[in-house]
């Protein structure tokens, strides 16, 4: 039996697949998907379902899904509104299935979360969330106001965590009827005064695959962890070159393994420091960071990553990939000593996740 | 009977994607969504955005003239054009 692990690709042009063996030293690159319509993610369920989410300036909003590995595609956004007297969803932010496969969870903008329990047919809008007495005051970050992370706890499917930007976590208990803000500890420099309730810009946040209650993020301002479930946040930016970047992935194992990408700040360009390409690596859940740039462009690479566009794969060693606003995916066969690129010249890349199939 | 006339781009978002030109029985602009919408589903919502109403940059010709209102009304000989608004990059 062997393994075949994939890569895929959302950009501002269609939805790609990249291919390749256990080995990961080959590509093989598939695409577009989805009529190239902007695709802010792309995912595959665990019943193998592919679906990809995003917003066409003239259509709107929608949620693809193919059935046989890419070579059709249909499309649906029934129920994927706020009413006709709300703002209307314009974009996709977010894709997360639960793991079992039945309930399809979206994020969207303007900020607000919809799921769908009939593979992508029909969406139902949890109405709970911008019912929360703080929506009047949600502010857009630069990408918009948008939810953009979705934590489900594996061993409670009532339970969930969002991230919207730039407003901060929330937490449900109650499968989305009511929701606290989940703040606590996470600077807001851009606040005057002491850190607000609310109004943080969280990046992107991802949950311990290992231990609900441990969740992680990538802030405008600084890289947190927490171990109570979001109640509180401690700042394990430490020795990263900035406390600014987007996305962030955790080892699907061994999740003290984590992996960011720092870059320059919001007024100097949020892109890799000095031109130098760099993923950071920490080994004891951000206690401590490694640079990692081995076969990754080392000057004259102003290259920028955004919040979604970071995975991992599950074979051992776990593989890493990046995706870049230029068209590039990087690629490290073992969790980031050594780096290659698997694809260039593609459109600008939103979001990456990977996967290994047995095949 | 209305003349209808679809971009590309819009019924390749359909797994049995309606013809380029056909023609549909309509009063108005909106029985003509509705009517389109109930033989290819989900294409009102490709269509149209909240209020309801023509997504702002979908444009409607009718015999000629660009409409906005749904209540727009539509004749036997009528002329329909949907064309996306042009854009770069």
């Amino acid at each position: 039996m062997r393994d075949k692990v994939e890569v895929l690709v959302g950009t501002k042009k269609g939805a790609f697949i990249l291919e390749s063996d256990a080995a990961r030293q080959q590509w093989r690159v598939r695409g577009p998907f989805c009529e190239t319509w902007p695709i802010h993610h792309f995912v595959r369920a665990s019943d193998g379902t592919l679906y990809a989410g995003g917003g066409s300036n003239w259509y709107g909003a929608t949620v693809f899904r193919s059935d046989d590995e890419g070579a059709t595609w249909s499309q649906s956004s029934a129920g994927l509104t706020y009413g006709d007297d709300e703002p209307k969803v314009t974009n996709i932010w977010n894709l997360t299935p639960s793991a079992d496969g039945k309930t399809l969870y979206a994020g969207v903008e303007p900020a607000g979360l919809f799921r769908s329990d009939d593979r992508g047919e029909t969406w139902t809008h949890v109405a709970g969330l911008r019912e929360h007495p703080s929506q009047p005051e949600w502010q857009p970050g630069n990408g918009g106001l948008i939810l953009h992370s979705i934590a489900i706890d594996p061993t409670d499917a009532h339970h969930l965590w969002v991230g919207i930007s730039s407003v901060g976590a929330f937490e449900t208990t109650d499968g989305g009827k009511t929701w606290e803000t989940r703040n606590k500890g996470v600077r807001a420099d851009f606040y005057p005064g002491p850190p607000p309730d609310f109004g943080q810009c969280v990046h992107k946040m991802l949950i311990d695959p290992s231990d609900p209650q441990r969740l992680i993020q990538q802030n405008h301002c600084g890289v947190y962890r927490s171990d109570d479930g979001g109640a509180s946040w401690t700042e394990i930016t430490n020795n990263l070159p900035s406390d600014f970047g987007f996305p962030m992935a955790v080892h699907p194992r061994r999740p003290e393994t984590m992996w960011v990408i720092p870059m320059t700040g919001p007024g100097e360009g949020r892109h890799m420091i000095d031109g130098h390409a760099a993923v950071w690596r920490s080994r004891d859940r951000g206690d401590s960071w490694e640079q990692l740039d081995a076969g990754l462009p080392l000057q004259n690479a102003y290259l920028t990553v955004l919040r979604e566009a970071m995975g991992t794969d599950r074979l051992d060693p776990t593989g890493v990939y990046f995706g870049t606003s230029t068209g590039q995916v990087f690629g490290s066969a073992d969790e980031g000593e050594n780096w290659q690129l698997l694809a260039d010249f593609l459109p600008d890349v939103w979001s990456v996740e990977a996967a290994s199939i047995e095949g | 009977m209305a003349q209808v006339y679809l971009p590309r781009s819009l019924v390749a978002l359909f797994v049995e994607p309606p013809p380029r030109h056909l023609t549909v029985e309509a009063s108005s602009l909106g029985d003509l969504v509705e009517d389109l919408d109930a033989r290819w589903p989900g294409m009102a919502d490709r269509l149209l955005e909240p209020g309801p109403q023509i997504r702002v940059h979908i444009n409607v010709f009718v015999n000629g003239e660009r409409e906005r209102d749904l209540r727009t009304p539509l004749a036997s000989d009528s002329v329909v054009h949907v064309i996306p608004a042009v854009a770069g990059g």
